[in-house]
């Protein structure tokens, strides 16, 4: 059978506070020990668990703090060596430790495949087989479901479009190869393929920034809190986090705890901006201003804007309302327990076609309407599978480094003076590379091209 | 009533180029032949272009060689024109490609298959299949002969049901007027053969005393002409050119103005055509704005004044090709000696055989050629020569053969017949090959003589000879990784005057000779070969050693490949009684029925899914087996 090492992450992702990214394979011990900066865990029994320290090899900096499980096959699920590694819940932790386990070596799991590799080495028995067809049939169906939907509508236009160009390009090369004396068409020579490389490579590499920048799929919806001083934004973080990370008091200003959190809701990973943060953006409109205000809350994704029931618009609800313009924006009118003193007319006037919801965060009511506000604004209907969404993600952003290789060879080639029809092979394995993205590797289309293209004959 | 006309091994009907090799493999594999054919004096007639090779092509030609086929030999022998394409790009896509000399082509095939043991040749029309309890067992012809054999091959290219058509004219034919197969095709129906009609098509002849070439370009062969046979030491160095003229906005306005004269257009013509070798009506249609396109002077032979005028094959009536030719360079006056036409035929759906080309519901049944909806001379021959192989092999109960997409363009060509199917008439191009870097022109012997050895195709003498060679070139490449060179002055300026920059330390051999810049011959003049090499031992070792990066990352990915072909799939599976795979792919992997998961894989509509699904079964069976 396949005899490369796996990688996944094997918790839910961004519910609970511990990760697990698992590695299953031959390499899985070798791969771990060479990030891992603690116990040699080449030498280690099987079967225990070490804290240590994961470096990014990039970077040469700790990346994570993980406790590390050794477990050599065959006494394991695969029946091969499988290695877990324990760290944060949070989606950023837990999706950079996957990519830096995945860049030495490591290739991304496929749907099912754990328990097919299981099944294949002889760990579950014969009656469990067709479980295992039934797992690998729902999960690939639903992964790939789920990767076409939420893959960004851009993104898969701005890959169909490189993917044209290299095959234009490809086609290019082909034709002067199938018919060399067709004279309609100049030879491809190394300067044109350079200066198409390029392009190609440049895309990519901006697209890979912008992946690694943490948008949407990846990292989660930078998510700004903002309002009034004790408005109820600790309260809502909560509320989010259905955990009390956050100090939650009635005097303003005692937001005092530092942390970022993760968040799924109902499918969208929000990274919720720190509590230090909030406390700033409380004042952030009368100390710098609404234009200078805008622009900090610019990098947000989403911004949940909080007004208070029990009180009159003020002055500085007004300018909130100033600096969110042109951002996503839901507006949640809190503490509907107490006696209505704001003016409802006016909240929806001011929110134009945002999202506006009511809530009691104390008393926990509104949350679900809430929660249903975010999912609306970002996948326009219901979107059950978080978890597939980020790995899907993953995929990519591991099939575009794969492409960038590709294209890294060709490039190499062609200044070696290679001949343009070997420098193609890289080129035209970049397109394949790119249509696993879209989901698009029918070989054929090379050939339609050829003859679309160009009028042959001979 | 029948009469018992005698028993054979295998029998082949048809003698065109995938007939021919077929008939000469089998008999080579040690069974008793027997060729029919329509007309003795058309054996490897070429109806079409009269040129062998090019792209792809003729590296099939080469492969045919190096397995002991006769299409590279007959045509070395016979060729008017010799050229070697794509010399200005890689080694794998450089392609040879030769102007045949067309009824010497045929004296010359007829003269070996003749001359071939085990191997019997009849003119006769073979109307029925002898099939019993399933099985083919024999062939009846129209004058009531019934011949009996293990083994039968079907080549009959595109004379079922032919039909040829000019204009408004259209009558039941073979290619150039010969006769049309009507009942075999009604029969194979009857059988429960899947169809399909397919069209191809043939420019007019013009007479070269008409042919004005002051008016058009020269197109010669090359000065020193390779070959494609690994058997051939001969050239022929009195080579005939061809000559380039174009079309022009005259030309395309009387196409344009008897467009509806057409049979393409007028609805006539029911079959599908290929793409790469679209008509000029097609031409000018789609491509409108094209101000002009190619077309090649091609002498039919050296004692033939007929010009086959490549590039305007049409089914436009004849005055319409008439008028054509007058607005043509060179070709105001010239004399249609035979008009162009269009040709529909119908074909048999390939995805009915097993790679060995043997047929999935009539065992004993084989076919070859055009017939399962390829096109070209090359991909026919090397069609007809894994068939006769595996006819030969089924008769006698000996080894088969089954090439696979790492080792020929042959492999290739079957896999995808067999595997994808075809909905238009099938050309090899090199981008069908996703290994071509290793299905080299050069290569092919290495490739392919040991199997043709053990197949009993390749003659002693001829295996001794390649074995020393490829021994020569083992060698010589372990010299060139181990000799040292050291960056003496005169080694710095012949790097220099290659536009080299000069070494800065000293370097083996083989590293220097991966420089672009450098070629075998450069390198050597500073450390001799102790042996005087073949000019082709040289240029294996230059190959090697210079492309070897690239090569090894095609070898790697062929690796991969094997894995899943080296997954085989029990003949007894029952698609359906495996949960979780797609309709789609159920019914796919029911109609191709694929030997190995490789092949699985490779069909459209099977997706990784149930890729995975079927090895989780397959495992299923084997652990099943042990308890």
């Amino acid at each position: 059978m396949d005899t490369d090492t796996i990688a996944a992450i094997s918790t839910p992702i961004g519910e609970g506070a511990i990760a697990i990214v698992r590695l299953s394979g031959e390499e899985a011990v070798a791969i771990t020990s060479e990030l891992f900066d603690g116990k040699e865990l080449k030498e280690v029994e099987s079967h225990t668990i070490h804290y240590g320290k994961i470096i990014d090899p990039e970077t040469n900096e700790v990346a994570e703090e993980v406790m590390v499980t050794v477990m050599r096959g065959p006494k394991t699920f695969t029946r091969e060596d499988v290695v877990e590694i324990n760290c944060h819940g949070g989606l950023a932790s837990v999706n950079r430790l996957l990519n830096i386990v995945l860049s030495k070596g490591a290739r991304l799991a496929e749907p099912g495949e754990f328990t097919k590799r299981a099944f294949l080495n002889g760990r579950i028995d014969l009656s469990q087989a067709e479980a295992v067809m039934d797992l690998i049939r729902a999960k690939t169906d639903k992964a790939m479901n789920v990767a076409l939907k939420q893959m960004d509508g851009r993104l898969s236009k701005l890959i169909q479009k490189l993917r044209q160009e290299l095959l234009e390009t490809v086609a290019h090369v082909e034709v002067n190869i199938d018919y060399p004396e067709y004279d309609d068409v100049e030879e491809m020579s190394h300067d044109m393929m350079m200066t198409k490389t390029k392009e190609v490579y440049k895309e990519i590499e901006r697209l890979l920034q912008m992946a690694q920048q943490g948008k949407i799929l990846r990292e989660g919806l930078a998510t700004a809190i903002i309002g009034r001083p004790n408005v109820g934004k600790s309260s809502l973080l909560n509320a989010l986090v259905h955990e009390n990370k956050a100090i939650v008091t009635d005097i303003p200003g005692t937001t005092r705890d530092v942390i970022e959190e993760y968040v799924n809701v109902r499918g969208v990973p929000l990274r919720l901006v720190d509590t230090a943060g909030i406390r700033e953006t409380e004042d952030i409109v009368e100390k710098i201003g609404v234009e200078k205000s805008r622009q900090v809350l610019k990098e947000s994704d989403l911004v949940l804007l909080l007004l208070n029931y029990g009180e009159e618009l003020t002055e500085e609800d007004i300018n909130l309302f100033k600096a969110v313009e042109g951002l996503e924006v839901i507006v949640i009118v809190n503490k509907t327990d107490l006696e209505q003193k704001i003016d409802l007319d006016q909240v929806k006037e001011l929110a134009k076609d945002h999202g506006l919801v009511t809530t009691t965060l104390v008393e926990e009511k509104g949350i679900d309407e809430l929660e249903s506000a975010i999912a609306d604004t970002f996948f326009a209907g219901e979107l059950d599978a978080g978890d597939l969404t980020y790995i899907s993600n993953v995929r990519h952003i591991q099939l575009l480094k794969q492409s960038l290789t590709a294209l890294e060879e060709a490039m190499n080639g062609m200044e070696q003076g290679m001949p343009i029809d070997l420098v193609q092979i890289d080129v035209t394995r970049t397109w394949e590379l790119l249509g696993e993205i879209v989901g698009d590797t029918v070989h054929e289309s090379l050939i339609d091209q050829l003859f679309s293209q160009f009028c042959l004959g001979k | 009533m029948t009469y018992d006309a005698g028993n054979y091994d295998v029998i082949v009907i048809g003698a065109g180029h995938a007939g021919c090799e077929a008939a000469i493999a089998s008999a080579k594999r040690g069974a008793k032949t027997l060729m029919l054919t329509l007309n003795l004096d058309m054996v490897a007639f070429m109806p079409c272009n009269p040129s062998v090779g090019g792209p792809a092509k003729g590296v099939v030609v080469r492969e045919i060689d190096a397995l002991g086929g006769v299409m590279g030999k007959v045509i070395d022998k016979t060729y008017i024109q010799m050229r070697m394409l794509n010399t200005g790009k890689g080694p794998a896509v450089r392609a040879l490609r030769a102007q045949a000399d067309k009824p010497l082509y045929i004296q010359e095939m007829k003269n070996i298959l003749e001359n071939q043991e085990n191997l019997t040749l009849r003119q006769g029309m073979v109307e029925k299949l002898i099939v019993e309890d399933g099985e083919c067992k024999g062939v009846i012809t129209e004058t009531k002969a019934a011949y009996r054999a293990k083994s039968v091959i079907i080549t009959t290219g595109t004379f079922m049901r032919g039909r040829v058509i000019i204009g408004d004219l259209s009558y039941e034919s073979g290619p150039n007027n010969q006769r049309a197969s009507v009942k075999l095709s009604e029969h194979l129906e009857e059988l429960g053969f899947d169809l399909v009609r397919f069209k191809t098509g043939t420019p007019p002849r013009v007479n070269s005393h008409t042919v004005d070439y002051s008016k058009t370009e020269i197109q010669p062969g090359d000065e020193r002409p390779s070959h494609f046979s690994y058997e051939t030491k001969e050239a022929i160095l009195d080579q005939i050119p061809c000559w380039l003229t174009y079309t022009n906005e005259f030309t395309h306005k009387i196409i344009d103005d008897n467009l509806g004269l057409s049979a393409m257009y007028s609805g006539m013509i029911k079959g599908t055509g290929p793409r790469y070798c679209p008509s000029i009506e097609d031409k000018v249609v789609r491509f409108h704005d094209k101000p002009r396109h190619q077309i090649f002077l091609e002498p039919e032979g050296r004692d033939t004044e007929e010009v086959y005028v490549q590039g305007l094959s049409t089914s436009l009536p004849e005055f319409v090709q008439r008028d054509m030719l007058r607005t043509i360079p060179g070709l105001e006056e010239a004399e249609i000696m035979r008009a162009g036409y269009a040709i529909e035929y119908d074909s048999v759906v390939p995805t009915q055989l097993w790679p060995t080309l043997e047929v999935k519901n009539i065992p004993g049944l084989f076919t070859a050629g055009q017939i399962n909806g390829t096109s070209g001379y090359e991909e026919a021959a090397g069609q007809g020569l894994i068939a006769g192989v595996n006819a030969a092999a089924s008769a006698l109960d000996i080894e088969k053969l089954i090439l696979d997409r790492s080792q020929a363009y042959i492999g290739v060509l079957i896999d995808d017949l067999v595997t994808k199917g075809t909905n238009e008439p099938y050309r090899l191009l090199t981008s069908r090959a996703e290994y071509r870097l290793l299905l080299r022109h050069d290569n092919a012997d290495i490739r392919l003589t040991d199997t043709g050895y053990k197949l009993g195709l390749i003659s002693e003498e001829r295996y001794q000879s390649y074995t020393e060679k490829n021994q020569q070139v083992e060698k010589e490449k372990k010299r060139l990784e181990k000799v040292v060179l050291k960056p003496a002055d005169e080694l710095q300026e012949m790097i220099t005057n290659n536009g080299g920059t000069p070494l800065k330390d000293a370097v083996k051999a083989a590293d220097l000779l991966k420089r672009p810049e450098m070629t075998y011959e450069l390198v050597a003049q500073f450390t001799p070969a102790e042996a005087t090499l073949d000019p082709e031992v040289k240029e294996q070792v230059e190959i090697q050693i210079k492309y070897q990066g690239y090569i090894d990352k095609s070898n790697q990915q062929v690796d991969k490949m094997k894995k899943m072909e080296d997954k085989k799939i029990p003949d007894n599976i029952d698609y359906d009684a495996i949960g979780g795979l797609a309709t789609e792919a159920r019914q796919k992997l029911k109609e191709v029925r694929p030997l190995s998961v490789g092949q699985a894989s490779r069909i459209s509509g099977v997706n990784p899914a149930d890729v995975s699904i079927l090895l989780v079964y397959i495992e299923q069976g084997k652990i099943a087996k042990v308890e």
